[in-house]
């Protein structure tokens, strides 16, 4: 029986604007346990990276956290440890900055690989000392030890140990990819956290970097949550999958059950729009209308608008999580009806 | 190239077009000799009436300079370009403006292509102030108007007093599609057109550029880096690397049954969205080297497995037909085209 390593329920992230609320994640909750990859997959604007980063508590100052949010880390509630009752607005958490028992979790215990690692690097420093710096603020070892550690994580990710004493600017994109990981690693954490890690690379580096990263997450046991727009990417690396759509959470279950027993009409269409190599060149579906501003979202499915099996109840109700078959979710009304009809990429 | 092929039905024809950038590194600026970035460097090709002819490979690769150089946005070095048999490679002044109101270009980013403050009218009607098409203001809107609806905005009227920030990414996109329309054009380069545009929306502006292509025949140099989108939009296509097209062909022919062994590597790197799917591992060694201090020979030897020490670090490979419509750059083409074995060695690494 795996262990559970982190638990997020009905996490509602929302900011504020000068003219209201955006309501970025609204109540999200999934499962993972330890040495698991999840993808979580979403357009633009979906609230993916929100999720992530509400993970780790790091978010701009203008997010609130909503009550009654939980993420569960190993048995401690992030929440309840590093947020304080916001004074301004009434159901609301705030997040209390640099707070000292919530920096020993990150990096430590999470870690993460950011969007566009490219320029996550400060250019003024070697990138070999920017990650002994890191391992030097969370561990009491010597300078030494930790070059020492710096120079086994090169040989893991594949850089020659010679470019340790480098600057960013001489590291081609996938090196500095490379030394990202690297980074996230250094200090073993149970859960990477990976910001679209390959989406400004190209194709031959993209599948360097993602046979890397799963030969590293088998090898050290790490959980990995893959935060991407490609649903190509969570195919081949996760082992389950949650699929976002303006803020909620409408789709999760392991990668095969979403891919093949499709529940949500959003994942279809999603699958239908994509094109692909393999099979049969076939006319791609588009999906009609455009996502909803998450300030003004609607009332009841927030897929609704642009859902072609959307009746009345739709557009008014809030659609119920459903468990179409064990461990398989959907946040549909129809959720039952439509599994099994659903065109899954094998149809 | 296309022997045998109807001459008339030829847009444009590419012979052996290069562009080098001259680089200025340093003191070299006054002494010495000057460094060339070998962009493009020589590649011939054919776009056909109502052909989408996809170019793909990856960054660096020259294939948005291939784009610049058929709409004139950059001078070629050498070479030549038909247009409809004429050669508009050194075009100036009238001519060059003639010319470019027949080929027009689509961008990859929505968001930077359009100028956030003209209107969608304004946007769209430029070029035919610039061109000095339509008679009368009135006659003007309504050729714009057709464009905007030719690209599904619909209905249009609601789009003309729009600015850009009122519109989706995919919106934009189609004010761009429009806009190129709107002349009339017998070609259109688009560099990477739905690239910045998500999942939802792609299939959707690709979906109008397929159906613009039925409807009017207008042939397109679609130029991507995503392999999948390519398969899906071109007719044929050509795969760069390193300043050379490496191979090209009918797309399911390069997509199923290539030949050359970087197309290879390419492809099987492709991501497919499906769990199922146990893809390759991909071969080559390395990174794409500087387009400065190019490999001798074969461009691709320095990564390649099959590299044989004394030829392809030696001898540039021609692009040769090993089959009907199917180019490929590779000395031992014709033996992977036969099923010969080719053995794997190992040459000194560069």
């Amino acid at each position: 029986m795996a262990k559970e390593l982190l638990d997020v329920r009905n996490l509602s992230v929302h900011y504020k604007i000068l003219a209201g609320w955006v309501y970025a994640v609204d109540n999200v909750s999934f499962k993972l346990n330890r040495g698991e990859t999840m993808g979580l997959v979403g357009e633009s604007g979906c609230g993916k990276t929100t999720t992530g980063y509400g993970i780790t508590q790091l978010l701009a100052s203008n997010a609130y956290i909503k009550d009654g949010s939980k993420v569960i880390f190993d048995g401690k509630d992030f929440v309840e440890m590093s947020t304080e009752p916001s004074k301004k607005f009434s159901g609301y958490r705030k997040i209390i900055e640099y707070h000292p028992e919530m920096r020993k979790y990150r990096w430590k215990r999470i870690s993460m690989i950011f969007q566009g690692a490219m320029n996550a690097f400060n250019p003024v420093f070697k990138v070999g000392d920017q990650i002994i710096e890191a391992i030097l603020t969370h561990e009491d070892i010597t300078e030494e030890e930790a070059r020492k550690r710096v120079e086994e994580l090169y040989k893991l990710v594949g850089i020659p140990v010679d470019r340790i004493d480098n600057y960013p600017h001489e590291y081609s994109g996938g090196m500095k990819q490379r030394a990202m990981i690297a980074m996230a690693l250094a200090l073993n954490p149970d859960l990477i956290i990976a910001d679209e890690p390959t989406t400004a690379l190209d194709v031959v580096t993209q599948d360097k970097i993602l046979g890397e990263m799963a030969r590293l997450q088998k090898e050290k046991d790490v959980a990995m949550i893959i935060i991407t727009h490609d649903v190509s990417v969570v195919a081949e690396m996760a082992h389950k999958m949650a699929v976002m759509y303006a803020g909620h959470l409408v789709e999760t279950g392991t990668t095969r059950q979403i891919f093949k027993e499709t529940a949500h009409p959003y994942m279809e269409a999603l699958l239908k729009a994509f094109p692909s190599i393999k099979g049969e060149r076939k006319r791609l579906k588009a999906i009609p209308g455009s996502p909803p501003d998450l300030s003004n979202p609607p009332k009841g499915c927030r897929f609704a608008p642009r859902c072609p099996y959307a009746k009345d109840i739709c557009l008014e109700e809030e659609p119920p999580v459903v468990e179409v078959a064990p461990g398989h979710f959907s946040k549909c009304h129809f959720a039952e009806e439509l599994y099994g009809e659903l065109g899954g990429e094998a149809k | 190239m296309n022997n045998g092929e109807s001459e008339e039905n030829v847009v444009i024809r590419v012979k052996d077009l290069k562009k080098y950038f001259e680089l200025h590194v340093g003191m070299f600026k006054f002494w010495g000799e000057p460094i060339y970035v070998k962009a493009v460097d020589g590649i011939s090709f054919d776009i056909k009436k109502g052909e989408v002819f996809g170019l793909v490979g990856e960054s660096g690769c020259g294939k948005t300079t291939t784009g610049r150089l058929l709409t004139r946005l950059e001078d070629p070095t050498a070479g030549s370009i038909l247009f409809h048999g004429k050669d508009i490679a050194r075009l100036k002044g009238k001519g060059l403006k003639d010319y470019r109101r027949n080929v027009q270009m689509i961008f990859q980013d929505p968001y930077e292509s359009l100028n956030p403050r003209f209107t969608v009218l304004k946007t769209v009607m430029e070029p035919l102030l610039i061109h000095g098409i339509g008679e009368t203001y009135d006659e003007r809107v309504e050729m714009v108007i057709k464009a905007l609806e030719d690209a599904e905005l619909k209905p249009a009227e609601e789009y003309l007093e729009r600015f850009p920030h009122e519109l989706s990414g995919g919106q934009r996109q189609r004010v761009a599609i429009a806009r190129a329309l709107v002349l009339r054009p017998q070609f259109i380069v688009a560099d990477e057109p739905v690239s910045m545009l998500d999942v939802s929306i792609r299939a959707g502006v690709m979906n109008l550029m397929l159906d613009l292509r039925e409807k009017y025949g207008i042939p397109y140099l679609f130029i991507t880096h995503d392999i999948a989108v390519a398969r899906y939009m071109s007719d044929r296509m050509a795969v760069m690397y390193l300043g050379k097209i490496v191979e090209m062909g009918e797309t399911d022919e390069i997509i199923f049954n290539h030949l050359h062994p970087y197309t290879k590597a390419l492809i099987s790197a492709v991501p497919v969205p499906d769990p199922d799917h146990k893809h390759g591992r991909v071969e080559i060694k390395g990174e794409i080297p500087s387009p400065i201090n190019l490999p001798p020979g074969c461009r691709f030897w320095p990564r390649c497995p099959y590299a044989q020490k004394g030829l392809c670090d030696v001898k540039d490979p021609p692009l040769v037909e090993t089959k009907d419509g199917h180019y490929v750059a590779c000395h031992f083409a014709k033996k992977f085209a036969a099923g010969e074995e080719v053995p794997e060695k190992e040459v000194a690494t560069a």
